[in-house]
């Protein structure tokens, strides 16, 4: 078969048809991976949920509320046994991180203490600043149990209690960042 | 021609990484890892050879100036099949690769195979080419994983065999294009030896 | 205060090529001569504020409105494909001095993942249209920046006597493993 002449009309019509096919089978691969990509994210963060807070009975993401804060939300998704609350997730973030936003999971008991935080989102530089995700380093474990009443927040390179990442004070300042804003959030009304 | 000649040419001597250095970008910004590095791999592969086997079928109905173009549209809708369906089977990968997922879309290997294979040969041919191409592509991030993931963390697809750090620096960017560097290196000694 | 730490940011710190890998194709390929580097890295910055606004545009007033961001890779690419096909046409007609410089460049940047990186990543980041223009450039800087110093560093190198399979690439690559050290350095300062 010959090949086509590069004519005007050619042209315009295949540039055509090869946009038109393109755009309709993504169309249709998008329809088709919404639903398992909403899951996906829904499992994740049901994850994160269930590592930071201690058992629960409810399905937190049905009572969700949220609070605006520094021209963003943060979410609450209160988790209760039996109808008594036993905790709260709350969704941060910062945006501190050494190279762009941090979202973390932070799972706080009804007496105001940290039970847990998970890392949800973040674009730290892998060996440095990934090191606060749970599976690289015992960097989080430090926040567990903590009360910020008594326990400043912060690195000690800046006044606080924290023991920061080794050559990662950024990551870890911008860590405290989020967690500090969880907090007082959750003072300012979060709790429920 | 030969089709296994033209399968395995894409693992030494043309092998996209290190001899014809395309595709270096996320040859470099992924490997922190083994695993990463292969799901990368294996990213490109599948894009590399659907995008062959599009274009050598197409050929004949594509005029010549336009071309490029065409081929840059029949990539990119790839790209974004493969980075909806990691999104929903693979979140966990998805998140790891991030943004060198739509870079896929600027690998000149990509692009390059499209072009100077595809375009000009048969449809088996392409297939083999764009198999082996990209599994060339896949092992090139499997060494460079490796090397960079046993230097860098002292373990070995995610299973730990020296406690502590490991040499951080070859998780780091420096460590990249120097352990590229060495490997290119020793892939030109054995590429002399061989020829 | 916000456009300081960007543009040190993207500069310095997280440097496009040095420590986030792209735009290493041509990082290689065409930094042998301080004189096609500086070309490069000219047209580069050309094309990359201008792909950056119009992606922004794109992506601000028709995907996310229509709620087809998931054909932003698809868009991206071909509005940069379009656009350097644009400025070279452009160019050869306005100011034949600088298509003359810049003109063997142009081709080869809509393959350069640089262009399409850094659109992509000012969507990511939420920045507004400023903002997204004082990143295009301030890392079309970078860009230039690591390139310029490379480039000098491997016109020295070819005076060098190094072991025969190392010549050329392998040596490029270490020794901008160890500007990428150097520009670890910087890390400190935001």
């Amino acid at each position: 078969m010959a090949k086509k002449e590069s004519s005007f009309v050619n042209m315009v019509f295949t540039l055509f048809v090869i946009t038109l096919t393109a755009s309709t089978a993504l169309g249709f691969v998008y329809e088709f991976t919404k639903a398992p990509i909403a899951a996906a994210k829904q499992a994740a963060k049901m994850k994160a949920i269930n590592e930071v807070l201690p058992e629960f009975n409810n399905l937190p993401n049905e009572e969700i509320y949220k609070i605006a804060m520094d021209n963003d939300t943060l979410y609450f998704y209160p988790a209760r046994e039996n109808s008594r609350l036993v905790g709260t997730a709350i969704e941060t973030f910062t945006n501190k991180g050494f190279s762009g936003n941090i979202k973390l999971m932070i799972g706080i008991l009804p007496d105001g203490s940290i039970n847990d935080i998970v890392v949800l989102e973040h674009k730290e530089t892998p060996g440095l600043g990934d090191k606060m995700s749970k599976s690289k380093s015992d960097f989080s474990l430090q926040f567990q149990g903590i009360n910020p009443e008594s326990f400043n927040i912060n690195v000690k390179k800046d006044g606080g209690d924290v023991d920061a990442i080794t050559a990662s004070t950024i990551s870890s300042r911008a860590y405290c960042d989020a967690v500090n804003r969880a907090c007082n959030a959750y003072l300012k009304g979060g709790k429920k | 021609m030969n089709q296994w000649k033209n399968f395995n040419k894409g693992f030494f001597r043309e092998n996209a990484v290190f001899v014809l250095f395309l595709g270096l970008c996320p040859t470099l910004g992924v490997t922190t890892s083994v695993i990463n590095g292969v799901g990368m791999g294996l990213a490109t592969t599948f894009v590399l050879l659907m995008s062959n086997i599009v274009v050598t079928l197409i050929k004949n109905f594509i005029p010549d100036k336009v071309r490029i173009p065409s081929f840059i549209i029949i990539i990119a809708s790839f790209v974004t099949i493969v980075e909806l369906l990691m999104q929903a089977y693979l979140p966990g990968l998805f998140d790891e690769l991030g943004l060198f997922i739509p870079l896929i879309v600027v690998n000149c290997l990509v692009l390059g195979r499209a072009e100077a294979f595809a375009s000009k040969n048969s449809f088996l041919s392409s297939v083999t080419d764009g198999l082996g191409m990209g599994f060339g592509f896949t092992m090139a991030l499997f060494f460079l994983g490796g090397v960079r993931e046993i230097l860098g963390s002292g373990s070995f697809l995610g299973f730990k065999f020296i406690p502590g750090d490991g040499i951080l620096l070859f998780i780091l960017a420096p460590g990249a294009f120097i352990a590229l560097g060495y490997l290119i290196m020793i892939m030109n000694k054995i590429n002399k030896k061989t020829t | 205060m916000n456009f300081i730490i960007i543009i040190i940011s993207a500069i310095f710190v997280n440097n496009i090529v040095l420590a986030k890998f792209l735009g290493v194709c041509p990082f290689i390929g065409v930094s042998n001569r301080v004189e096609t580097s500086i070309g490069m890295t000219g047209a580069v910055t050309f094309v990359m504020v201008i792909s950056t606004i119009v992606t922004y545009l794109l992506q601000h007033y028709i995907l996310i409105p229509f709620g087809i961001s998931f054909m932003q890779t698809i868009t991206f690419i071909l509005v940069i494909a379009a656009l350097v096909q644009m400025v070279e046409i452009m160019l050869k007609k306005v100011s034949p001095v600088l298509y003359q410089a810049l003109g063997i460049f142009l081709p080869l940047i809509t393959t350069n993942c640089a262009v399409l990186g850094v659109a992509i990543l000012a969507v990511q980041n939420d920045y507004n249209l400023i903002e997204s223009v004082v990143f295009s450039i301030a890392n079309a800087i970078g860009f230039g920046m690591a390139l310029l110093l490379f480039s000098g560093i491997r016109e020295q190198l070819e005076l060098v006597d190094i072991p025969q399979p190392m010549k050329g690439v392998p040596i490029a690559f270490i020794v901008a493993g160890l500007l990428a050290m150097a520009f670890m350095g910087f890390a400190g300062i935001v």
